[in-house]
């Protein structure tokens, strides 16, 4: 019996790939572009489980459930926690400014060029196999040694989402 | 080349393991609802379903073939798209953390290095699944509930987690056979009993069960999240939310009562008696405690459950190092 080529784990392998990057651009897309808070919410949740899956794919299953068990299980939680928190839904929002929607679509434009240069610039070799091992003491080892900085930079990350739940909560409570 | 040299040793697995993970999730779901109903009869000295087989053994089934036969109402009013998905969203995760329980040394489908942490991973996405059906069904029953979910959903996982640390922390693994295996000589309960309680009522709490129940009390909210749901999309969510008891069961097998240790009969049949008295516990519980008021529920875990967890890990850290 033979397969079709797609068929092959090659094929297959390329299918997951182009499922888990259309799984990531749509759920973006939703988070900036949908009108409704929630429907945002729920596209970023959709494209970090994207971003999950392109870490599985790069063979770093701990990595990607680290993505999904802080980002889609904490994060969008605390998200959806402040938009609760926040106005009700149903009133009518101001349609958005263009002006912010340039500044936006400026900033990301400018992001996305500087990595696609770096993209370009840098050479790229294969990764060394550092270890197969994935035990607690490995990654321990390694995040309070050559990771501790992006270890670090993590916690701001933190600081900026509770700033965030703090604008958009702030005045939900006064006017009543 | 044959479909099985194509598929890999790996591949059968995977594929038989998914056969019998749905049929085990159907089957245990039909039981689960029975012994409910018998356990919660008994403690009230009453019979419970006697009708259809013996001692109403085959009730569930009448049951589940009324709500396949059930019309599927959708509201004029729900936000389409989300009403849909919801009730798929809170049911693919729980398949998937079958993927690394053990259920024996040998009946595991995948032992994953990360085991523990899938877990845990694909059990935080319950909530957004009942947020998303409490949100669309745009009905404020439904939004109160899925509030109270998200409120009681936070506050709960930390300590949870942090229990779980405290044993990853003495076996120094995620893989769940490793931990089954750290438990040859003792039980983890015996070294870790307050670890062992605070896992219990976090995951009475994860699971939404009585006396924590507040996403669907059904005395003040009608049903919670899923008031606006009928037939097989109703039954969906019940089938999660039994497969959830049995997951937070399986892995309070494995973490504090030895997996699938025991003399005498087969690993499975252990494992299987410890998931399902855990279960029962779980019932004990619904038909002792009295619903706690939400305000209690946030303070209990803030206040209490989480500095606990840390008190806890913080003496296993302290044990690990001295002895």
């Amino acid at each position: 019996m033979n397969f079709p080529g797609f068929l092959s784990p090659q094929g297959i392998a390329t299918i997951a790939f182009f499922v888990v990057v259309a799984v990531t651009l749509v759920g973006a897309l939703i988070a900036v572009a949908a009108r409704n808070i929630f429907h945002n919410v729920l596209g970023l949740a959709m494209s970090l489980i994207g971003v999950a899956g392109l870490f599985l794919y790069l063979n770093s299953p701990f990595v990607a459930l680290m993505e999904i068990l802080i980002y889609v299980g904490a994060i969008c939680i605390a998200i959806c926690f402040a938009i609760m928190l926040s106005e009700p839904l149903y009133l009518p929002r101001p349609p958005r400014k263009f002006t912010k929607i340039l500044g936006a679509m400026a900033g990301s434009g400018l992001v996305f060029i500087f990595l696609l240069l770096l993209t370009k610039k840098t050479k790229w070799v294969p990764a060394a196999e550092r270890s197969t091992d994935w035990s607690v003491t490995t990654i321990g080892h390694y995040l309070l040694t050559n990771y501790s900085l992006i270890f670090e930079v993590v916690s701001l990350l933190l600081l900026v989402a509770m700033l965030g739940a703090i604008v958009i909560a702030r005045g939900g409570r006064g006017s009543s | 080349m044959d479909l099985l040299t194509h598929l890999g040793i790996e591949g059968v697995r995977m594929i038989v393991g998914l056969i019998a993970v749905i049929a085990l999730v159907s089957v245990n779901a039909l039981f689960l609802i029975w012994m409910e109903r018998k356990v919660s009869a008994h403690m009230q000295l009453r019979p419970g379903p006697m009708e259809v087989g013996w001692h109403g053994a085959i009730q569930t089934i009448a049951d589940a073939v009324k709500l396949m036969g059930k019309e599927l109402i959708t509201p004029e009013e729900v936000d389409r798209p989300i009403y849909y998905l919801a009730p798929i969203v809170v049911f693919l995760p729980v398949l998937l953390t079958f993927l690394v329980i053990p259920f024996s040394q040998t009946m595991i489908i995948k032992d994953m290095n990360v085991g523990i942490v899938l877990i845990l991973a694909f059990s935080t996405l319950t909530v957004l699944a009942i947020l998303m059906a409490g949100w669309a069904s745009n009905n404020k029953y439904s939004v109160f509930g899925a509030i109270r979910s998200v409120a009681q959903n936070i506050a709960y996982e930390i300590p949870l987690l942090v229990t779980v640390m405290s044993i990853i922390l003495m076996v120094g693994s995620f893989k769940l056979t490793d931990i089954v295996t750290a438990q040859g000589r003792y039980w983890f309960i015996l070294v870790q009993p307050l670890a062992f309680i605070l896992y219990i009522i976090c995951a009475t709490a994860e699971t939404n069960r009585t006396p924590f129940d507040l996403p669907e009390a059904e005395s003040e909210l009608v049903a919670g999240f899923h008031t606006e749901y009928s037939g097989m999309r109703f039954a969906l969510f019940f089938l999660a939310e039994y497969t959830n008891m049995f997951i937070v069961s399986a892995v309070a097998a494995v973490l504090f009562l030895g997996g699938w240790r025991g003399p005498i009969l087969p690993g499975v049949v252990w494992f299987l008696i410890k998931v399902y008295a855990l279960i029962f516990l779980i019932m004990w519980f619904r038909w002792t405690f009295p619903r706690v008021r939400f305000d209690q529920l946030v303070t209990f875990a803030w206040k209490i459950l989480i500095p606990l967890s840390f008190v806890n890990l913080l003496l296993t850290a302290l044990a690990l190092k001295i002895f």
